[in-house]
């Protein structure tokens, strides 16, 4: 009988052989005449035209990588065994490098249009993490919030503390990462978001403790699709994907709580040992053009801090969207992380975990 | 024979030295190591924390039961399947590995759509006029995507172990008077040890180090031993605390490697 | 009765192992984006996932990682069994337990422990990391398939053609290697499925941009899972569902003649 079985597993295998030297013959591509730039971005962060036309204007050929989280990006950048050009981590993860040593100093004049586009207000914000704007040039930003379903809840929200609310017990949706979460509990209490006095993070953990039977479940990315199945009735989300969101569910609603909360900026940057430097140049620059960056803007959703690429937005309402463009000036105790150092760090993921394992 | 069979061996020595034992190695240095390189048992005592020592517990106690169900569901299922045409042996074995073709994460993520709030399997109970099940985020949704994916590791190890028992020994059994209970406990059950531990191996020890599962059908609510290594080496970068932990596990592997040992002395409970 | 008590049983757990996969492939036909919300029918998806060139370039790298790793380590196992069958019993003992260390460590061990030993031996990641690794990986699956058979070969079945003046290469060709053939086909069949799943190890080892597509949908769960996936997913399912009814239905005289055979020896 064994011998049936052979013949089976043989042809499958032989199919599977064909099919596997037929689609990886096409997926070649071969290296542009303009040498190469690396680039290490998150995940969906680019509309994939925008490389393409890159490519076929300059004649370089990207390499185009991704990551998940900045703590990932973070040990393969370091240990050099890719070696990126350009990497576009969070404002703390940069402070972190720029610690480290391993960012290049950012020469303005190959990078005209990061000055020309990119408004000054975010160069200014930027000087949390980058204190002399000389290594940073932001490409997305946008704060932290609270995304309610109006046909859930029965009044307005406005506040952190209603997270805590035991009406909503089961119907709450956390950030499934220290920083966030802690940033949260923080606001709540009112402390800084980068605070490190060990008294403050106790009563911010007992908070997060006290709130973890209320929460339904600690997410990141599922925010999204949970909140447009009804699934909870109040998400804490990052405002990029606000707008996605509410166009797919229109009870949808974004508010900025009143006990402040987190500005991010995640930006380009060129690694101190990057091996395509002018190409690095190039291909930010590039990025920082504003129909470039408007079409970056229309895939992602994320705010762009670039002012030429607003301008060119059709849709009115998302021009003058108060979700992504949001007057900062009217909010209070808007922060922006930074690098706490190892030890910071390490504190926080402590009391994380005690939160989790609670 | 010996010096051609040294030749043999040569190529898999040298890849297991290489991709296996050196990097063993490596995650040894990291777990008795910290970050000055000083030698310290630190790392490995982290296990004894109450946040760690309660997710271990946890993380056993939820495989154990996983383990248990997979074998309860998974020994009758076998026993029907090995007394089928046996023509059918590959496309058996084929249609457990079948839904391994589509992605691990992707099957993962399909369980939220059907177990959330108003998930599809919630919906049909509601048209059906039937109360709801409300699982999603708690232990039993782990459980159940702890079976779901590793079903067919028990599956396939009892299988085999069942179809190669000679069904004359079973008939003469019968001819001698053993009736159907005594027949599985004395003769079938016996026989078929070494597919049960290859099987439990198969099951307990993934299921023990998994964290995919767990943060997506448990709402990141329930904290288990492969969330926190993770957690150690993607989020919170303390590499030597992530392998000191790791090292505990490779425990249940030592463990168990006795187990096969023991039980399995001719490497007969194989999967295929 | 005892029979339809069986077949329940059997549609059961059918039913359980496979409503997940129901659900992707309807998914693969929901016109909106998110897989919370039924949008209506589409077809929209498989042809953008025609379009799809990144989507398309994980797919080949896929398959040519499981392919290559698959087959070398069915070559390495196959080779690695014949000379632990003629081992001492100790030292094959302990091959055994190290065979064991990839398959019942847990992946993200087996992950960072490669991406420690690439970093520190100046590996340049890429294809050859993940190749390295998934290698390594499968090798345990081949030696766990093929052993067994290795040891319910007839030893002096060997030792007789060689006697009749077979060559060594061609007693083994002639001799060995078709009763071996089903564990290591089996073995082969094994390490392709567990290198195509993998995300784990892959993604601890990768370097730019290379994707496979376990990489490629784990940086999607960021944005949400795009819906070519769904529909890739399904086709290479319902691809290998249709091969494999094919093939089991195909009769064959030849298949009955070596039944026989293999009858009569036992």
């Amino acid at each position: 009988m064994r011998h049936r079985n052979v013949k089976n597993k043989a042809l499958l295998g032989g199919i599977m052989l064909l099919a596997a030297a037929g689609i990886a013959g096409c997926g070649s591509s071969g290296g542009g005449k303009g040498g190469q730039v690396i680039v290490y971005n998150w995940g969906e962060y680019i509309d994939p035209d925008t490389i393409e036309m890159f490519e076929e204007e300059t004649g370089i050929e990207v390499v185009y990588d991704e990551f998940e989280t900045n703590e990932i990006m973070y040990p393969k950048v370091e240990s050099g065994a890719a070696s990126y050009d350009v990497v576009c981590p969070s404002d703390y993860m940069i402070s972190k490098m720029i610690a480290n040593d391993m960012l290049a100093e950012l020469n303005f004049d190959n990078i005209p249009n990061a000055k020309k586009n990119i408004g000054a207000q975010y160069y200014e914000q930027s000087k949390g993490f980058d204190p002399e704007n000389q290594y940073a040039i932001p490409y997305c930003w946008g704060t932290v919030g609270i995304l309610y379903n109006k046909t859930m809840v029965d009044e307005p929200i406005t506040s952190w503390a209603q997270l805590w609310d035991e009406k909503y017990a089961d119907n709450i949706l956390m950030q499934d990462s220290v920083r966030d979460a802690f940033m949260v509990a923080e606001k709540l209490n009112g402390f800084s978001m980068n605070t490190t006095d060990p008294q403050e993070l106790e009563t911010a953990k007992n908070s997060l403790i006290e709130q973890k039977p209320l929460v339904q479940a600690y997410v990141i990315d599922q925010v999204r699709d949970k909140m447009i199945g009804n699934e909870a009735a109040i998400g804490v989300i990052y405002s990029g994907e606000a707008i996605y969101t509410q166009r797919e569910n229109p009870d949808l609603e974004y508010v900025i709580p009143e006990e402040g909360t987190n500005v991010w900026i995640d930006s380009w940057v060129i690694l101190k040992d990057a091996p395509n430097k002018e190409n690095a140049e190039k291909f930010i620059d590039f990025m920082c053009r504003g129909d470039i960056a408007v079409k970056n803007f229309e895939y992602i959703t994320y705010s762009t801090p670039n002012d030429a690429a607003r301008e060119l937005i059709e849709d009115e309402d998302i021009r003058n969207s108060e979700i992504a463009f949001p007057d900062l000036s009217k909010f209070n105790n808007l922060e922006t992380f930074v690098y706490l150092g190892e030890d910071g760090d390490a504190l926080y993921n402590e009391l994380w975990k005690e939160v989790k394992s609670n | 024979m010996t010096s051609k069979n040294k030749w043999l061996s040569a190529p898999y020595t040298l890849w297991s030295v290489v991709f296996i034992i050196i990097p063993l190695c490596m995650i040894f240095y990291y777990g008795l190591t910290d970050k000055t390189g000083a030698f310290t048992l630190e790392n490995i005592m982290a296990i004894a924390t109450a946040e760690h020592a309660k997710a271990l517990r946890l993380s056993i106690l939820l495989s154990l039961i996983s383990t248990l169900l997979c074998f309860l569901l998974a020994y009758p299922l076998a026993m029907i399947l090995a007394n089928m045409k046996v023509s059918q042996h590959s496309f058996i074995i084929l249609i457990f590995i079948l839904p391994m073709w589509m992605n691990f994460l992707l099957r993962t993520l399909a369980w939220q759509t059907l177990l959330e709030k108003n998930g599809v399997i919630n919906n049909i109970l509601t048209f059906l006029h039937l109360p709801n099940i409300n699982i999603i985020n708690t232990p039993y949704a782990i459980i159940l995507g702890m079976v779901y994916n590793f079903l067919p590791f028990m599956v396939l190890p009892l299988y085999n172990a069942l179809s190669k028992i000679d069904k004359n020994v079973i008939n003469a059994a019968r001819d001698l008077g053993a009736d159907n209970v005594h027949t599985f406990f004395r003769i079938i059950l016996p026989l078929s040890v070494p597919g049960i531990i290859s099987g439990i191996s198969m099951v307990f020890v993934p299921a023990l180090t998994t964290f995919v599962i767990s943060s997506l059908l448990g709402g990141s609510k329930i904290l288990l031993i492969g969330n926190v290594i993770d957690q150690e080496f993607t989020q919170a970068s303390n590499w030597h605390l992530g392998s000191g932990l790791s090292i505990v596990l490779m425990l249940f592997i030592i463990l168990n490697m006795i187990a096969s040992a023991v039980f399995d002395k001719d490497g007969e409970g194989s999967m295929l | 009765m005892k029979n339809t008590a069986k077949k329940i049983y059997i549609a059961l757990i059918f039913l359980f192992l496979y409503a997940p996969i129901a659900t992707l492939m309807v998914l693969s036909f929901n016109a909106s984006k998110t897989r919370a919300k039924w949008g209506g029918f589409t077809f929209k998806w498989y042809t953008r996932l025609i379009q799809n060139d990144d989507i398309l370039k994980a797919l080949g790298n896929t398959l040519l990682i499981a392919l290559l790793s698959s087959v070398i380590a069915t070559v390495i196992g196959t080779v690695a069994c014949i000379a632990m069958n003629h081992m001492k019993k100790r030292t094959r003992t302990v091959m055994m337990g190290i065979t064991n260390i990839p398959m019942l460590n847990a992946d993200i061990v087996t992950g960072i422990s490669l991406m420690l030993l690439f970093i520190s031996f100046g590996f340049r990641f890429g294809f050859g990391t993940i190749l390295l690794s998934h290698i390594t990986f499968n090798i345990p699956y081949v030696i766990l398939s093929v052993m067994p058979r290795m040891k319910q070969l007839n030893p002096s079945i060997y030792e007789a053609a060689l006697d009749l003046g077979a060559s060594p290469v061609s007693a083994f060709r002639r001799v060995v290697f078709p009763d071996l053939l089903p564990g290591i086909l089996s073995g082969f069949l094994m390490a392709f499925t567990m290198s195509l799943d993998d995300f784990i190890i892959t993604h601890f080892t990768k370097g730019a941009g290379v994707d496979t597509l376990s990489t490629k949908i784990y940086t999607e769960v960021r944005k949400g899972i795009k819906p070519e996936m769904y529909a890739l997913s399904t086709i290479i399912f319902l691809a290998v569902l249709v091969l494999l009814l094919l093939v089991n239905a195909a009769p064959d005289k030849q298949d009955a003649r070596a039944d026989k055979k293999q009858a009569a020896r036992f």
